[in-house]
């Protein structure tokens, strides 16, 4: 891939006219959507909105019904997730989604090894890749997370697995992650936390985050869009959303 | 925690200990060992899928199948794999395990769980069905008897060097099988069980890590069946039969799946214990029924589970005396 495409004025994710139904229920309706290098943007909405299903399609976990998403201006609706990856896409999940019952460093070393082509190789002990041990260590050391590299995940912290999941995220080196609500289930405390570590996040790097929590939203996302039954209602700063009589009117109910 | 040199040490010098006690002993218990090694190999492979990939496959015993089957046709029919060509047999015995693999991977890796445990266990079943029923190439329900084992430099017929081939053929392949399970390939498949979704989108297919992990599992499938016909001197349908694909998974389950050497010691457990109880109660299938049942409700990860639970244990009592001291010191 050329730098042009990569840098240049080029879109990094771009949806188009996206939709998914299942059966009678139309989950996510023609959403279309344009993140660009370095941006900052995030989805809200309500419980039921189609948030999740929006990235599962994304990420190619479910098939679209109709529509396009690009990656590099490449028409990736039909590719597998892992081939998307490849491309330089990763994500989290609302639902940790780490692997409980190996270590801290281990679950960052299968994320590394995800996009290389070693990870085939049989013949030779993983121990013995010293640079991605390195790279993993760097990763939690950024993270502040060195000292329990050697814990098994399911005994780690909801705020830890939390903040796991996102250096897994990272650990793939993406141009674009798809955060699914980082902060879900957080106390308030864990919440700042959680924000200050996005905010380190290397800011070339684009972030499209889903997020129920509204100082995370209002403190990270420069754009926010409010997905309502599947449709994009409003797209604007966070300001102009926080002000926005209808937004209100879905959170609130005041009919 | 014991560290994992320790641990190599350990069974290291278990396996050095056998193959210097087993020869000392009586042909009946160099044979069950060299049964109990054979089949071993059999039930490794299977813990790469269980207990490394969590795929639960209920139809191993066919791989053993087309390895036993294989060199038991070329020797009676061909003459073929008597002498020097016996490592052809074995050449040919892996690849066998492996192509049908290939075959029956592509149906059955599309699923999982139980879906997955239930094609394989019709897979399984629809080579029982051959060795059964082609009477002209199988022997039918007599199977195939092997007169005599193979002869180059060394004479197999002579047990205690046999049981030694067995024995090198085990630990080679106990020794691959180590190296793959830590290789960065080993540890995508641990991946794959504990989270395969994540899997996917940390950038692996998923799909062919598990296909390839079940084609090598039916090589070394393959494997100990050349080894298993020679050692048995018989092949029948009995060998491909469903219960032996069961006997595989309780014997990973009993050691402990996702250890490599727990399905070793369930092997030698379970074939002595068959031996052993056969002789004294005309019951002994339910003895064996009742051990897989309290493995199971007990001891869940096996055997090799015993000593982490211990360590547990001993953990939980004395977080429970400092905690009563520091009651009585509080009152």
């Amino acid at each position: 891939m050329s730098d042009a495409q990569t840098s240049g004025r080029q879109p990094v994710l771009e949806l188009k006219g996206l939709s998914k139904s299942f059966g009678g229920l139309h989950a996510v309706r023609s959403v279309d959507l344009k993140i660009m290098p370095g941006d900052r943007k995030a989805i809200i909405g309500p419980n039921g909105a189609g948030k999740t299903t929006l990235f599962n399609l994304i990420t190619g976990i479910f098939p679209s019904t109709s529509g396009q998403v690009l990656l590099f201006g490449r028409d990736v609706t039909t590719w597998p997730s892992h081939r998307r990856t490849a491309m330089g896409m990763a994500r989290t999940f609302q639902i940790t989604s780490l692997f409980p019952r190996l270590t801290v460093l281990d679950n960052v070393l299968l994320a590394i090894k995800g996009l290389r082509p070693s990870k085939f190789v049989m013949w030779r002990f993983l121990s013995s890749y010293r640079e991605v041990y390195d790279k993993a260590h760097g990763l939690l050391e950024q993270a502040s997370f060195m000292d329990r590299k050697d814990t098994e995940v399911r005994y780690l912290s909801h705020g830890e697995k939390r903040q796991l999941e996102i250096i897994l995220g990272l650990a793939s080196d993406p141009k674009i992650l798809l955060l699914d609500e980082p902060a879900a289930g957080l106390s308030s405390g864990e919440s700042v936390e959680m924000t200050k570590f996005l905010q380190r996040i290397d800011p070339n790097l684009a972030i499209l985050l889903i997020e129920h929590d509204m100082d995370v939203v209002f403190d990270v996302a420069q754009q926010i869009s409010v997905l309502h039954f599947g449709e994009v209602l409003e797209t604007g700063t966070p300001k102009q959303i926080h002000d926005s009589k209808r937004v209100q009117e879905i959170y609130l109910g005041t009919d | 925690m014991v560290s994992q040199t320790t641990k190599i040490m350990i069974v290291v010098a278990a396996l050095a200990a056998l193959a210097i006690i087993v020869p000392n002993t009586n042909s009946f218990v160099i044979l069950l060992a060299t049964r109990a090694l054979a089949f071993a190999i059999l039930v490794m492979s299977l813990d790469i899928l269980l207990g490394y990939t969590g795929l639960a496959s209920l139809g191993q015993a066919a791989y053993l199948g087309v390895g036993a089957y294989m060199t038991a046709i070329l020797a009676t029919k061909y003459q073929f794999g008597l002498g020097y060509d016996f490592w052809l047999v074995v050449v040919f015995g892996i690849l066998g395990g492996a192509a049908l693999a290939a075959v029956f991977g592509l149906l059955a890796i599309r699923a999982s769980g139980t879906y997955f445990l239930m094609i394989t266990l019709a897979l399984g079943q629809c080579v029982w069905g051959l060795a059964y029923r082609w009477n002209s190439l199988t022997g039918g329900d007599n199977g195939i008897n092997l007169r005599q084992r193979p002869k180059f430099g060394i004479d197999l017929a002579n047990e205690v060097t046999f049981f030694y081939l067995v024995f090198a053929f085990f630990a080679v392949s106990l020794l691959a099988m180590y190296v793959l399970v830590r290789s960065p390939f080993g540890r995508s498949l641990t991946g794959i069980r504990e989270q395969e979704l994540r899997m996917k989108i940390l950038g692996y297919n998923t799909w062919l890590h598990k296909y390839i992990a079940f084609i090598i599992a039916g090589g070394f499938g393959g494997l100990s069946g050349v080894l298993w016909a020679h050692t048995a001197g018989i092949v029948s349908p009995e060998n491909v039969v469903l219960t032996t694909s069961v006997d595989a998974l309780l014997m990973a389950v009993l050691g402990g799946a996702g250890t490599l050497v727990g399905g070793v010691i369930g092997s030698f457990i379970v074939f002595g214990l068959r031996e052993y109880l056969s002789t004294l109660v005309p019951w002994w299938q339910y003895v064996l029924g009742g051990v897989y049942v309290l493995t199971i409700l007990y001891l869940p990860s096996g055997l090799m589970g015993i000593p982490e639970r211990i360590r547990q244990r001993r953990l939980a009592s004395s977080n429970k005396a400092a905690d009563s001291k520091k009651l009585a010191a509080a009152s």
